[in-house]
Protein backbone atom coordinates (compact mmCIF):
# COMPACT_ATOMS: atom_id res chain seq x y z
CA UNK A 1 0.00 0.00 0.00
CA UNK A 2 1.22 3.37 -0.94
CA UNK A 3 -0.06 5.04 2.40
CA UNK A 4 2.27 4.91 5.28
CA UNK A 5 5.63 5.29 4.67
CA UNK A 6 7.96 2.94 6.11
CA UNK A 7 11.75 2.83 5.22
CA UNK A 8 13.22 2.27 1.47
CA UNK A 9 13.89 -0.91 1.95
CA UNK A 10 10.30 -2.34 3.73
CA UNK A 11 8.37 -0.50 0.51
CA UNK A 12 7.14 -3.27 -1.43
CA UNK A 13 3.75 -2.88 -2.58
CA UNK A 14 1.57 -5.51 -2.51
CA UNK A 15 -0.60 -7.20 -4.90
CA UNK A 16 -3.84 -9.50 -4.05
CA UNK A 17 -5.68 -11.02 -6.81
CA UNK A 18 -9.00 -10.82 -4.60
CA UNK A 19 -10.23 -7.95 -2.84
CA UNK A 20 -11.52 -8.68 1.26
CA UNK A 21 -14.61 -8.85 0.14
CA UNK A 22 -14.83 -11.29 -2.66
CA UNK A 23 -12.36 -13.65 -0.53
CA UNK A 24 -15.31 -13.66 1.90
CA UNK A 25 -17.98 -14.50 -0.99
CA UNK A 26 -15.54 -16.83 -2.49
CA UNK A 27 -15.57 -19.03 1.22
CA UNK A 28 -18.89 -19.12 1.63
CA UNK A 29 -19.61 -20.05 -1.54
CA UNK A 30 -17.26 -23.53 -1.35
CA UNK A 31 -18.89 -23.89 2.14
CA UNK A 32 -22.24 -24.15 0.90
CA UNK A 33 -21.22 -26.32 -1.84
CA UNK A 34 -20.06 -28.96 0.95
CA UNK A 35 -22.57 -28.46 3.11
CA UNK A 36 -24.90 -29.48 -0.60
CA UNK A 37 -23.16 -32.25 -0.90
CA UNK A 38 -23.87 -33.63 2.59
CA UNK A 39 -27.18 -32.82 2.75
CA UNK A 40 -27.61 -34.50 -0.61
CA UNK A 41 -26.15 -38.09 0.72
CA UNK A 42 -27.98 -37.73 3.74
CA UNK A 43 -31.20 -37.56 1.53
CA UNK A 44 -30.50 -40.22 -0.83
CA UNK A 45 -30.99 -42.74 1.89
CA UNK A 46 -28.43 -45.32 0.80
CA UNK A 47 -28.56 -48.59 2.48
CA UNK A 48 -25.80 -50.10 3.58
CA UNK A 49 -26.34 -53.72 3.37
CA UNK A 50 -26.62 -52.57 -0.65
CA UNK A 51 -23.56 -50.64 -0.88
CA UNK A 52 -21.43 -53.33 0.39
CA UNK A 53 -22.63 -56.27 -2.17
CA UNK A 54 -23.17 -53.84 -4.74
CA UNK A 55 -19.76 -55.12 -6.40
CA UNK A 56 -20.32 -58.83 -5.93
CA UNK A 57 -24.45 -58.01 -7.68
CA UNK A 58 -22.28 -56.37 -10.74
CA UNK A 59 -20.28 -59.05 -11.20
CA UNK A 60 -23.32 -61.83 -10.99
CA UNK A 61 -25.44 -59.81 -13.25
CA UNK A 62 -22.70 -59.30 -16.02
CA UNK A 63 -22.36 -63.24 -15.63
CA UNK A 64 -25.88 -63.89 -15.81
CA UNK A 65 -25.33 -61.70 -19.52
CA UNK A 66 -22.26 -63.78 -20.67
CA UNK A 67 -22.24 -65.80 -23.07
CA UNK A 68 -24.55 -63.37 -24.94
CA UNK A 69 -27.63 -64.81 -27.01
CA UNK A 70 -26.25 -63.64 -30.57
CA UNK A 71 -29.29 -66.17 -32.05
CA UNK A 72 -31.68 -63.47 -30.69
CA UNK A 73 -30.25 -60.79 -33.13
CA UNK A 74 -32.22 -62.08 -36.51
CA UNK A 75 -35.23 -62.88 -34.50
CA UNK A 76 -35.83 -59.64 -33.01
CA UNK A 77 -33.05 -56.77 -32.44
CA UNK A 78 -32.14 -56.38 -36.15
CA UNK A 79 -35.38 -54.97 -36.77
CA UNK A 80 -35.61 -53.14 -33.65
CA UNK A 81 -31.94 -51.71 -34.41
CA UNK A 82 -32.97 -50.87 -38.11
CA UNK A 83 -36.57 -49.25 -36.56
CA UNK A 84 -34.50 -47.33 -33.86
CA UNK A 85 -32.16 -46.06 -36.88
CA UNK A 86 -35.20 -44.63 -38.61
CA UNK A 87 -36.74 -43.48 -35.68
CA UNK A 88 -33.58 -40.95 -35.19
CA UNK A 89 -33.21 -40.33 -38.22
CA UNK A 90 -36.76 -39.38 -39.28
CA UNK A 91 -37.25 -37.58 -35.72
CA UNK A 92 -33.93 -35.05 -36.53
CA UNK A 93 -35.34 -34.29 -39.86
CA UNK A 94 -38.62 -33.50 -38.57
CA UNK A 95 -36.86 -31.67 -36.07
CA UNK A 96 -34.69 -29.82 -38.13
CA UNK A 97 -37.22 -28.42 -40.55
CA UNK A 98 -39.43 -27.04 -37.54
CA UNK A 99 -36.64 -25.74 -35.78
CA UNK A 100 -34.92 -24.01 -38.83
CA UNK A 101 -38.70 -21.77 -38.97
CA UNK A 102 -38.33 -21.23 -35.60
CA UNK A 103 -35.00 -19.94 -35.20
CA UNK A 104 -35.44 -17.69 -37.95
CA UNK A 105 -38.35 -16.25 -35.80
CA UNK A 106 -35.72 -16.11 -32.53
CA UNK A 107 -32.71 -14.27 -34.81
CA UNK A 108 -32.82 -10.88 -33.74
CA UNK A 109 -31.17 -9.45 -36.74
CA UNK A 110 -33.88 -11.27 -38.87
CA UNK A 111 -36.59 -11.12 -36.82
CA UNK A 112 -37.25 -7.12 -35.27
CA UNK A 113 -40.43 -8.37 -33.45
CA UNK A 114 -39.86 -8.93 -29.67
CA UNK A 115 -43.32 -10.32 -29.48
CA UNK A 116 -42.23 -13.39 -32.23
CA UNK A 117 -39.02 -13.24 -30.39
CA UNK A 118 -40.42 -14.38 -27.23
CA UNK A 119 -42.94 -16.45 -28.54
CA UNK A 120 -40.07 -18.54 -30.51
CA UNK A 121 -37.82 -18.64 -27.34
CA UNK A 122 -41.07 -19.87 -25.90
CA UNK A 123 -41.04 -22.84 -28.17
CA UNK A 124 -37.52 -23.40 -27.82
CA UNK A 125 -37.58 -23.86 -24.05
CA UNK A 126 -41.19 -25.64 -23.80
CA UNK A 127 -40.12 -28.29 -26.42
CA UNK A 128 -36.58 -28.88 -24.85
CA UNK A 129 -36.93 -28.91 -20.93
CA UNK A 130 -39.66 -32.10 -21.53
CA UNK A 131 -37.84 -34.67 -21.87
CA UNK A 132 -38.00 -37.17 -24.99
CA UNK A 133 -39.20 -40.29 -22.60
CA UNK A 134 -41.87 -37.81 -21.61
CA UNK A 135 -42.79 -36.81 -25.06
CA UNK A 136 -42.96 -40.18 -25.73
CA UNK A 137 -45.42 -40.73 -23.13
CA UNK A 138 -47.71 -38.11 -24.12
CA UNK A 139 -47.09 -39.54 -27.79
CA UNK A 140 -48.02 -42.98 -27.28
CA UNK A 141 -51.09 -41.99 -25.62
CA UNK A 142 -51.75 -40.03 -28.82
CA UNK A 143 -50.52 -42.56 -31.51
CA UNK A 144 -50.42 -46.12 -29.54
CA UNK A 145 -46.96 -47.56 -28.85
CA UNK A 146 -44.70 -47.84 -31.22
CA UNK A 147 -42.20 -46.33 -34.20
CA UNK A 148 -44.22 -42.78 -34.69
CA UNK A 149 -45.13 -41.92 -31.29
CA UNK A 150 -41.02 -42.23 -30.87
CA UNK A 151 -40.46 -40.44 -34.15
CA UNK A 152 -42.83 -37.77 -32.78
CA UNK A 153 -40.46 -37.53 -29.41
CA UNK A 154 -37.30 -36.93 -30.59
CA UNK A 155 -39.04 -34.68 -33.61
CA UNK A 156 -40.36 -32.51 -30.82
CA UNK A 157 -38.13 -32.50 -27.95
CA UNK A 158 -35.31 -31.94 -30.77
CA UNK A 159 -36.31 -28.48 -31.94
CA UNK A 160 -35.46 -26.68 -28.83
CA UNK A 161 -31.66 -27.80 -29.07
CA UNK A 162 -31.96 -27.69 -32.65
CA UNK A 163 -33.54 -24.09 -32.66
CA UNK A 164 -31.75 -22.32 -29.87
CA UNK A 165 -27.97 -23.47 -31.76
CA UNK A 166 -29.45 -22.21 -35.14
CA UNK A 167 -30.57 -19.35 -34.11
CA UNK A 168 -26.95 -18.81 -32.44
CA UNK A 169 -25.23 -18.87 -35.58
CA UNK A 170 -28.30 -17.07 -37.71
CA UNK A 171 -27.07 -14.00 -35.10
CA UNK A 172 -23.87 -14.49 -35.21
CA UNK A 173 -24.07 -14.19 -39.47
CA UNK A 174 -21.66 -11.19 -40.63
CA UNK A 175 -23.80 -8.14 -40.69
CA UNK A 176 -21.69 -6.62 -44.20
CA UNK A 177 -22.74 -9.05 -47.09
CA UNK A 178 -26.83 -8.86 -45.83
CA UNK A 179 -26.20 -4.92 -45.67
CA UNK A 180 -24.66 -5.74 -49.30
CA UNK A 181 -27.85 -7.49 -51.00
CA UNK A 182 -30.30 -5.23 -49.24
CA UNK A 183 -28.25 -2.33 -50.36
CA UNK A 184 -28.49 -3.88 -53.87
CA UNK A 185 -32.25 -3.88 -53.58
CA UNK A 186 -32.59 -7.82 -52.93
CA UNK A 187 -36.08 -8.81 -51.54
CA UNK A 188 -36.11 -10.42 -48.11
CA UNK A 189 -36.36 -13.76 -49.21
CA UNK A 190 -33.18 -13.71 -51.86
CA UNK A 191 -31.41 -12.12 -48.77
CA UNK A 192 -31.95 -14.97 -46.37
CA UNK A 193 -31.31 -17.43 -49.29
CA UNK A 194 -27.82 -15.62 -50.48
CA UNK A 195 -26.76 -13.28 -47.58
CA UNK A 196 -27.44 -15.86 -44.48
CA UNK A 197 -27.69 -19.03 -45.76
CA UNK A 198 -24.16 -19.49 -46.93
CA UNK A 199 -22.90 -18.20 -43.57
CA UNK A 200 -25.36 -20.49 -41.81
CA UNK A 201 -25.02 -23.36 -43.68
CA UNK A 202 -21.74 -24.91 -41.81
CA UNK A 203 -23.63 -24.69 -38.30
CA UNK A 204 -26.58 -25.63 -39.67
CA UNK A 205 -25.01 -29.22 -40.96
CA UNK A 206 -22.57 -29.79 -37.61
CA UNK A 207 -25.81 -29.05 -35.83
CA UNK A 208 -28.47 -31.50 -37.53
CA UNK A 209 -25.38 -34.27 -37.51
CA UNK A 210 -24.47 -34.00 -34.05
CA UNK A 211 -28.35 -33.74 -32.96
CA UNK A 212 -28.85 -36.96 -34.91
CA UNK A 213 -26.32 -38.58 -32.84
CA UNK A 214 -27.52 -37.43 -29.70
CA UNK A 215 -30.89 -38.71 -31.11
CA UNK A 216 -29.51 -42.53 -31.97
CA UNK A 217 -28.64 -42.45 -28.39
CA UNK A 218 -32.39 -40.97 -27.16
CA UNK A 219 -34.12 -43.54 -29.68
CA UNK A 220 -32.39 -46.60 -28.41
CA UNK A 221 -34.28 -46.38 -25.11
CA UNK A 222 -38.04 -44.78 -26.20
CA UNK A 223 -39.12 -48.38 -26.53
CA UNK A 224 -38.85 -48.73 -22.41
CA UNK A 225 -41.49 -46.34 -22.74
CA UNK A 226 -43.37 -47.66 -25.85
CA UNK A 227 -41.75 -45.71 -28.64
CA UNK A 228 -40.54 -48.50 -30.42
CA UNK A 229 -37.30 -50.04 -31.55
CA UNK A 230 -34.33 -51.35 -29.52
CA UNK A 231 -36.06 -50.21 -26.11
CA UNK A 232 -39.01 -52.23 -26.95
CA UNK A 233 -36.44 -55.58 -27.63
CA UNK A 234 -34.41 -54.33 -24.51
CA UNK A 235 -37.97 -54.13 -22.37
CA UNK A 236 -38.79 -57.24 -23.20
CA UNK A 237 -35.74 -59.44 -22.49
CA UNK A 238 -35.62 -57.55 -18.98
CA UNK A 239 -38.79 -58.58 -17.74
CA UNK A 240 -38.57 -62.44 -19.21
CA UNK A 241 -34.99 -62.13 -17.22
CA UNK A 242 -33.34 -63.28 -20.25
CA UNK A 243 -30.17 -61.31 -19.39
CA UNK A 244 -28.42 -63.10 -22.18
CA UNK A 245 -30.35 -61.29 -24.80
CA UNK A 246 -30.55 -57.93 -22.16
CA UNK A 247 -26.68 -58.25 -23.26
CA UNK A 248 -26.67 -58.63 -26.76
CA UNK A 249 -29.17 -55.10 -26.97
CA UNK A 250 -26.87 -53.19 -24.38
CA UNK A 251 -23.95 -54.81 -26.60
CA UNK A 252 -26.08 -53.54 -29.92
CA UNK A 253 -26.67 -50.02 -28.69
CA UNK A 254 -23.07 -49.44 -27.80
CA UNK A 255 -22.10 -50.50 -31.03
CA UNK A 256 -24.58 -48.03 -32.62
CA UNK A 257 -23.54 -45.15 -30.49
CA UNK A 258 -19.84 -45.46 -31.36
CA UNK A 259 -20.70 -45.76 -35.22
CA UNK A 260 -23.08 -43.01 -35.05
CA UNK A 261 -20.22 -40.95 -33.17
CA UNK A 262 -17.79 -41.49 -35.64
CA UNK A 263 -20.02 -40.58 -38.57
CA UNK A 264 -20.32 -37.60 -37.01
CA UNK A 265 -17.07 -37.05 -36.29
CA UNK A 266 -15.87 -37.83 -39.85
CA UNK A 267 -18.71 -35.75 -41.31
CA UNK A 268 -18.18 -32.57 -39.28
CA UNK A 269 -14.86 -32.71 -39.99
CA UNK A 270 -15.58 -32.35 -43.56
CA UNK A 271 -17.88 -29.38 -43.20
CA UNK A 272 -15.57 -27.44 -41.00
CA UNK B 1 -8.61 11.38 -65.67
CA UNK B 2 -7.86 15.08 -64.82
CA UNK B 3 -8.75 16.92 -61.64
CA UNK B 4 -9.81 20.12 -63.52
CA UNK B 5 -12.97 18.63 -65.37
CA UNK B 6 -15.51 21.20 -65.15
CA UNK B 7 -18.70 20.38 -63.77
CA UNK B 8 -21.33 22.93 -64.74
CA UNK B 9 -25.20 21.48 -64.41
CA UNK B 10 -26.30 21.10 -68.36
CA UNK B 11 -30.04 21.39 -68.23
CA UNK B 12 -30.58 18.13 -69.38
CA UNK B 13 -28.67 16.27 -67.02
CA UNK B 14 -30.96 17.83 -64.26
CA UNK B 15 -33.03 15.10 -63.93
CA UNK B 16 -30.12 12.56 -63.46
CA UNK B 17 -28.62 14.34 -60.91
CA UNK B 18 -28.77 13.77 -56.87
CA UNK B 19 -30.53 16.16 -54.75
CA UNK B 20 -30.26 16.44 -50.96
CA UNK B 21 -31.95 18.93 -49.42
CA UNK B 22 -31.92 19.71 -45.30
CA UNK B 23 -30.83 16.29 -44.55
CA UNK B 24 -30.82 15.66 -40.96
CA UNK B 25 -30.01 12.71 -38.88
CA UNK B 26 -30.10 12.11 -35.37
CA UNK B 27 -29.46 8.71 -33.49
CA UNK B 28 -30.25 9.96 -30.09
CA UNK B 29 -33.01 12.57 -30.40
CA UNK B 30 -31.36 15.95 -29.77
CA UNK B 31 -27.92 14.83 -31.11
CA UNK B 32 -27.56 15.24 -34.81
CA UNK B 33 -24.64 13.39 -37.07
CA UNK B 34 -26.25 15.52 -40.13
CA UNK B 35 -27.04 18.66 -39.31
CA UNK B 36 -29.38 19.77 -42.72
CA UNK B 37 -27.29 18.54 -45.09
CA UNK B 38 -27.99 19.83 -48.18
CA UNK B 39 -25.90 18.71 -51.66
CA UNK B 40 -26.79 18.44 -55.06
CA UNK B 41 -24.68 15.93 -57.15
CA UNK B 42 -24.59 16.15 -61.05
CA UNK B 43 -25.81 13.46 -63.55
CA UNK B 44 -21.86 12.68 -64.21
CA UNK B 45 -17.96 12.54 -62.77
CA UNK B 46 -16.76 11.50 -58.80
CA UNK B 47 -17.63 13.45 -56.00
CA UNK B 48 -15.51 12.59 -53.10
CA UNK B 49 -16.60 13.23 -49.68
CA UNK B 50 -13.61 14.02 -47.61
CA UNK B 51 -13.88 14.86 -43.45
CA UNK B 52 -12.34 13.52 -40.46
CA UNK B 53 -13.87 10.04 -39.06
CA UNK B 54 -17.49 10.14 -37.06
CA UNK B 55 -18.61 13.59 -38.78
CA UNK B 56 -21.01 12.09 -40.66
CA UNK B 57 -20.08 10.99 -43.95
CA UNK B 58 -20.67 7.55 -43.98
CA UNK B 59 -24.04 7.91 -42.58
CA UNK B 60 -25.09 10.63 -45.48
CA UNK B 61 -23.82 8.08 -48.10
CA UNK B 62 -25.96 5.03 -46.26
CA UNK B 63 -29.46 8.00 -46.16
CA UNK B 64 -28.92 7.89 -49.96
CA UNK B 65 -29.77 4.29 -50.25
CA UNK B 66 -31.20 4.33 -47.19
CA UNK B 67 -29.45 1.84 -45.16
CA UNK B 68 -29.60 4.36 -42.28
CA UNK B 69 -33.07 6.31 -42.36
CA UNK B 70 -32.88 9.92 -42.14
CA UNK B 71 -34.91 11.88 -39.53
CA UNK B 72 -35.53 14.68 -41.40
CA UNK B 73 -35.06 15.80 -45.19
CA UNK B 74 -35.06 15.15 -48.66
CA UNK B 75 -33.42 12.86 -51.13
CA UNK B 76 -34.29 13.42 -54.88
CA UNK B 77 -33.01 11.14 -57.30
CA UNK B 78 -35.05 10.59 -60.61
CA UNK B 79 -38.15 11.34 -59.89
CA UNK B 80 -38.56 10.11 -56.03
CA UNK B 81 -37.74 11.33 -52.59
CA UNK B 82 -35.60 8.51 -51.78
CA UNK B 83 -36.40 9.51 -47.98
CA UNK B 84 -39.60 8.36 -48.01
CA UNK B 85 -39.74 5.46 -50.33
CA UNK B 86 -40.60 2.04 -48.26
CA UNK B 87 -40.82 -1.44 -48.79
CA UNK B 88 -40.99 -2.57 -52.66
CA UNK B 89 -41.15 0.68 -53.97
CA UNK B 90 -37.61 1.00 -51.95
CA UNK B 91 -36.18 -2.15 -53.36
CA UNK B 92 -36.82 -1.21 -56.94
CA UNK B 93 -34.93 2.70 -56.12
CA UNK B 94 -31.83 0.84 -54.49
CA UNK B 95 -31.69 -1.70 -57.26
CA UNK B 96 -30.29 1.27 -59.35
CA UNK B 97 -27.62 2.46 -56.75
CA UNK B 98 -24.81 -0.33 -56.69
CA UNK B 99 -22.85 0.02 -53.53
CA UNK B 100 -18.81 -0.40 -53.22
CA UNK B 101 -18.00 -0.73 -49.29
CA UNK B 102 -14.95 -0.55 -46.88
CA UNK B 103 -14.79 -4.50 -45.86
CA UNK B 104 -16.07 -5.53 -49.80
CA UNK B 105 -19.11 -6.99 -47.82
CA UNK B 106 -18.54 -10.14 -50.32
CA UNK B 107 -20.59 -13.42 -49.35
CA UNK B 108 -17.57 -15.22 -48.22
CA UNK B 109 -18.53 -18.24 -48.99
CA UNK B 110 -20.24 -18.28 -52.34
CA UNK B 111 -17.93 -18.20 -55.49
CA UNK B 112 -16.75 -15.05 -57.33
CA UNK B 113 -19.10 -15.30 -60.06
CA UNK B 114 -22.25 -15.72 -57.70
CA UNK B 115 -20.90 -12.46 -55.54
CA UNK B 116 -21.13 -10.67 -59.19
CA UNK B 117 -24.60 -12.32 -59.84
CA UNK B 118 -26.18 -11.63 -56.32
CA UNK B 119 -25.98 -7.89 -57.85
CA UNK B 120 -29.18 -8.93 -60.24
CA UNK B 121 -30.87 -10.36 -56.80
CA UNK B 122 -33.19 -7.44 -57.13
CA UNK B 123 -34.04 -7.57 -60.87
CA UNK B 124 -34.00 -11.83 -60.99
CA UNK B 125 -36.64 -13.73 -59.02
CA UNK B 126 -36.25 -15.57 -55.86
CA UNK B 127 -36.61 -19.02 -57.13
CA UNK B 128 -33.77 -18.40 -60.08
CA UNK B 129 -31.50 -17.19 -57.62
CA UNK B 130 -32.42 -20.32 -54.94
CA UNK B 131 -32.08 -22.65 -57.99
CA UNK B 132 -28.56 -20.98 -59.76
CA UNK B 133 -30.86 -20.21 -62.87
CA UNK B 134 -29.62 -16.74 -63.54
CA UNK B 135 -30.82 -15.66 -67.44
CA UNK B 136 -28.23 -16.34 -69.77
CA UNK B 137 -27.91 -12.49 -70.72
CA UNK B 138 -26.96 -11.92 -66.95
CA UNK B 139 -24.43 -14.65 -66.59
CA UNK B 140 -22.64 -13.80 -70.00
CA UNK B 141 -22.21 -10.32 -68.32
CA UNK B 142 -21.11 -11.32 -65.01
CA UNK B 143 -18.28 -12.77 -67.03
CA UNK B 144 -17.44 -10.03 -69.02
CA UNK B 145 -17.53 -7.53 -65.57
CA UNK B 146 -15.13 -10.03 -64.43
CA UNK B 147 -13.33 -9.63 -67.28
CA UNK B 148 -13.41 -6.04 -67.11
CA UNK B 149 -11.79 -6.02 -63.93
CA UNK B 150 -9.05 -8.36 -64.29
CA UNK B 151 -10.71 -11.14 -62.47
CA UNK B 152 -11.72 -13.69 -65.73
CA UNK B 153 -10.38 -16.41 -64.15
CA UNK B 154 -11.25 -16.38 -60.69
CA UNK B 155 -14.94 -16.68 -61.40
CA UNK B 156 -15.37 -20.01 -59.99
CA UNK B 157 -13.14 -19.55 -56.87
CA UNK B 158 -14.76 -18.82 -53.49
CA UNK B 159 -14.73 -15.31 -52.64
CA UNK B 160 -12.76 -16.04 -49.10
CA UNK B 161 -9.74 -17.33 -51.55
CA UNK B 162 -9.24 -13.69 -52.53
CA UNK B 163 -6.50 -10.93 -51.49
CA UNK B 164 -8.33 -7.45 -50.32
CA UNK B 165 -7.66 -5.91 -53.44
CA UNK B 166 -9.13 -8.68 -55.45
CA UNK B 167 -12.06 -8.54 -53.38
CA UNK B 168 -13.05 -5.24 -54.50
CA UNK B 169 -13.06 -5.49 -57.47
CA UNK B 170 -15.52 -8.13 -56.95
CA UNK B 171 -17.45 -5.58 -55.10
CA UNK B 172 -17.31 -3.15 -57.71
CA UNK B 173 -18.32 -5.43 -60.67
CA UNK B 174 -21.06 -6.51 -58.15
CA UNK B 175 -22.16 -2.98 -57.93
CA UNK B 176 -22.00 -2.63 -61.74
CA UNK B 177 -23.83 -5.99 -61.94
CA UNK B 178 -26.91 -3.77 -60.71
CA UNK B 179 -26.67 -1.58 -64.22
CA UNK B 180 -26.54 1.72 -61.51
CA UNK B 181 -28.11 5.18 -62.09
CA UNK B 182 -25.50 6.47 -59.05
CA UNK B 183 -22.42 4.58 -57.77
CA UNK B 184 -22.04 5.32 -53.50
CA UNK B 185 -18.60 4.39 -52.42
CA UNK B 186 -17.91 3.96 -48.68
CA UNK B 187 -14.60 4.60 -48.12
CA UNK B 188 -13.43 1.98 -50.65
CA UNK B 189 -9.72 1.98 -50.49
CA UNK B 190 -9.26 1.83 -46.42
CA UNK B 191 -8.22 -1.50 -45.62
CA UNK B 192 -6.31 -1.63 -49.10
CA UNK B 193 -2.42 -0.78 -49.52
CA UNK B 194 -1.74 2.46 -51.50
CA UNK B 195 -1.09 0.77 -54.88
CA UNK B 196 -4.09 -1.29 -54.54
CA UNK B 197 -6.28 1.68 -53.40
CA UNK B 198 -4.83 3.83 -56.79
CA UNK B 199 -5.80 0.94 -58.80
CA UNK B 200 -9.21 0.69 -57.12
CA UNK B 201 -9.97 4.14 -57.41
CA UNK B 202 -9.03 4.18 -61.21
CA UNK B 203 -11.68 1.16 -61.53
CA UNK B 204 -14.20 2.95 -60.43
CA UNK B 205 -13.66 6.41 -62.05
CA UNK B 206 -13.29 4.45 -65.36
CA UNK B 207 -15.67 2.14 -65.11
CA UNK B 208 -18.49 5.02 -63.76
CA UNK B 209 -17.35 7.04 -66.33
CA UNK B 210 -17.71 4.52 -69.12
CA UNK B 211 -21.41 4.45 -68.23
CA UNK B 212 -21.81 8.02 -67.27
CA UNK B 213 -22.96 7.82 -64.28
CA UNK B 214 -22.14 9.92 -60.98
CA UNK B 215 -19.92 8.42 -58.38
CA UNK B 216 -20.09 9.51 -54.90
CA UNK B 217 -17.25 8.24 -52.75
CA UNK B 218 -16.42 8.76 -48.77
CA UNK B 219 -12.34 8.72 -48.54
CA UNK B 220 -10.31 9.17 -46.07
CA UNK B 221 -7.10 9.91 -48.36
CA UNK B 222 -7.09 13.56 -49.40
CA UNK B 223 -4.74 13.06 -52.46
CA UNK B 224 -6.28 9.91 -53.56
CA UNK B 225 -9.75 12.53 -53.40
CA UNK B 226 -7.73 15.14 -55.66
CA UNK B 227 -6.27 12.65 -57.85
CA UNK B 228 -9.27 11.50 -59.10
CA UNK B 229 -12.39 13.61 -57.84
CA UNK B 230 -13.76 16.50 -60.18
CA UNK B 231 -15.46 17.87 -57.26
CA UNK B 232 -14.28 17.56 -52.99
CA UNK B 233 -16.87 17.88 -50.56
CA UNK B 234 -15.68 18.42 -47.00
CA UNK B 235 -17.35 17.86 -43.86
CA UNK B 236 -16.76 18.35 -40.30
CA UNK B 237 -19.32 17.91 -37.53
CA UNK B 238 -21.88 16.98 -39.72
CA UNK B 239 -21.84 19.88 -41.68
CA UNK B 240 -20.48 20.82 -45.82
CA UNK B 241 -17.95 23.30 -45.11
CA UNK B 242 -15.79 23.01 -48.28
CA UNK B 243 -17.12 22.50 -51.40
CA UNK B 244 -15.37 22.64 -54.70
CA UNK B 245 -13.18 21.21 -57.57
CA UNK B 246 -9.91 20.00 -56.29
CA UNK B 247 -7.51 22.38 -57.11
CA UNK B 248 -9.60 25.21 -54.72
CA UNK B 249 -8.87 22.89 -51.81
CA UNK B 250 -6.15 24.80 -49.70
CA UNK B 251 -4.61 23.90 -46.86
CA UNK B 252 -6.58 26.37 -44.95
CA UNK B 253 -9.24 24.06 -45.62
CA UNK B 254 -7.86 21.26 -44.66
CA UNK B 255 -7.29 22.84 -41.53
CA UNK B 256 -10.79 23.90 -41.49
CA UNK B 257 -12.18 20.22 -42.14
CA UNK B 258 -10.14 18.14 -39.82
CA UNK B 259 -8.95 20.60 -37.45
CA UNK B 260 -5.77 20.65 -35.49
CA UNK B 261 -2.43 21.68 -37.13
CA UNK B 262 1.19 20.86 -37.57
CA UNK B 263 0.12 17.76 -38.96
CA UNK B 264 0.04 19.24 -42.36
CA UNK B 265 3.91 19.34 -43.55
Amino acid sequence: MITAAPPAAARLRRWQRFTLAQRVTRSVFYLSVLVAIVWSLRSIEIIPEFLYDAPQQTVDLFARMWPIDWAWYPKVVHGALIETLHTATLGTILAVIMASLVAVMVARNITRSVVLNSIGRFILVATRSVHAMIWALFFVAVFGPGALAGTMAIAIHSIGFTGKFLAEAIEEAKPGPIEALVAAGAPPLAVLLKGYWPQVKPAFLSISVFRWDINVRESAVLGLVGGGGLGMALDTALSNLYWDQVGLVLFVIFVVVMAAEIVTALTRSRII
Amino acid sequence: MDASTPFKPAAADAERSLVIRKLRKEYRAGQPVLKDVSLTVEGRGMTAIIGPSGTGKSTLIRCINRLVDPTAGEILFRGQDLARLNGRQLRLARRRMGMVFQEYNLVERLSVIENVLCGRLGYVPVWRAWLRKFPAQDVERAFQLLDAVGLGDFATQRADQLSGGQRQRVGIARALMQEPDLVLADEPTSSLDPKTSVEIMELIARRAGERDIPVIVNIHNVDLARRFADRIVGMAKGEIVFDGPPRALQDAHLLQIYGGEGWLE
